[in-house]
């Protein structure tokens, strides 16, 4: 037999869904179109942000929604030194767990900034937002290090 | 989908792309060049006899190696068929039209293909067809060289028969 050369062959495969929000989704995607951060309130009293659309302890629905702030404290991070092209950033950046203002649960963002030495547990960040938020968790383009 | 209108959000597009880079292995590369040059070829197991096309190298049922090519011709038989009355997005065929599984002369197994120059409600198992290839300057490595399978005025495979045709489409 003769042994032609390897054939190889880009191709990519997409499925282009659409998916449904949900009310609580939703809202919170509506609430960042707005340039509003929304959470709701578990039955313990904890604020969640994003909300959730069920108590993870009674398993309740959840509808009761808190705005919170913008802003927040670093709980942790992970700092990524080369970008792939998957990721939501083309410079360095962290990975970060963010507990909003208002919020008892963090919330996973990315932060960028050019002192890495200042992200840090405990800092404190505040949304950059797009110019024109369409509904989506990219609507906050990234958090950054507040002023000292 | 457009969420800039909206004033309360309840769908996002949310799609997955998958890249991939497809290295055809041996046997598939050795399909293909010859498909780049107009000939349909199939392999044949050494043990059990089967040819199988397109080949992938090796025989499922035996588990041996499958080495020795065999040119098949064009004509082929209906195995089992479908008729498409969905359009998929980002297929160009208007539906509705014959998506069929082919068993050419001359090998023991099918392959999807579509038929056309039919008419759809008259297609069925059995049924004689021939590949119409694309012109010579298209072909590439690629099973749509041939374009379609049409239909030959030929009598039907009874259904026991399909799949057993020698090559030149006598009962082996
Ligand atoms: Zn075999």
């Amino acid at each position: 037999m003769v042994k032609d050369s390897l054939l190889q062959k880009e191709y990519e495969l997409g499925f282009t869904y659409t998916r449904s929000t949900g009310p609580v989704v939703g809202k919170f995607l509506t609430g960042l179109k707005n340039r509003q951060i929304f959470g709701n309130r578990a039955t313990d009293g904890r604020v969640i942000v994003p909300p959730m659309e069920y108590d993870p302890e009674t398993f309740q629905p959840l509808n009761d929604f808190v705005q919170v702030s913008d802003a927040g404290v670093i709980e942790s991070w992970c700092w990524v030194s080369k970008p792939r092209s998957s990721h939501p950033s083309a410079v360095p950046f962290a990975w970060a767990m963010i507990k909003l203002d208002g919020a008892d649960i963090s919330m996973i963002h990315h932060i960028v900034t050019n002192e890495q030495n200042r992200v840090v547990t405990g800092a404190r960040v505040k949304a950059l937002w797009i110019d024109q938020p369409v509904g989506f968790i990219s609507d906050i383009r990234c958090f950054v290090l507040e002023e000292d | 989908m457009d969420n800039k209108n909206k004033e309360v959000i309840d769908a996002i597009e949310a799609p997955i792309y998958l890249k991939y880079n497809f290295t055809a292995g041996l046997a598939p590369a050795r399909f293909l060049s010859q498909l780049k040059q107009g000939v349909l070829t199939g392999q044949r197991c050494p043990k059990c006899d089967n040819v199988y096309v397109p080949p992938r190298g090796s025989c499922p049922a035996c588990g041996v190696a499958t080495e020795e090519e065999v040119v098949l011709g064009d004509k082929a038989t209906v195995q089992s068929f479908t008729i498409v009355s969905i359009p998929i997005p980002g297929n160009p065929i208007q539906p509705p039209y014959i998506v069929a599984n082919l068993v050419p002369d001359g090998a023991n197994i099918s392959f999807i293909h579509l038929m056309s120059e039919c008419v759809n409600e008259e297609v069925r198992i059995g049924q004689r067809v021939t590949a119409i290839w694309k012109p010579k300057e298209e072909w590439d490595f690629a099973m749509d060289n041939i374009r379609y399978f049409k239909p030959l005025d030929e009598p039907d495979v009874p259904a026991e028969l399909i799949g057993h045709l020698s090559v030149n489409g006598t009962e082996n």
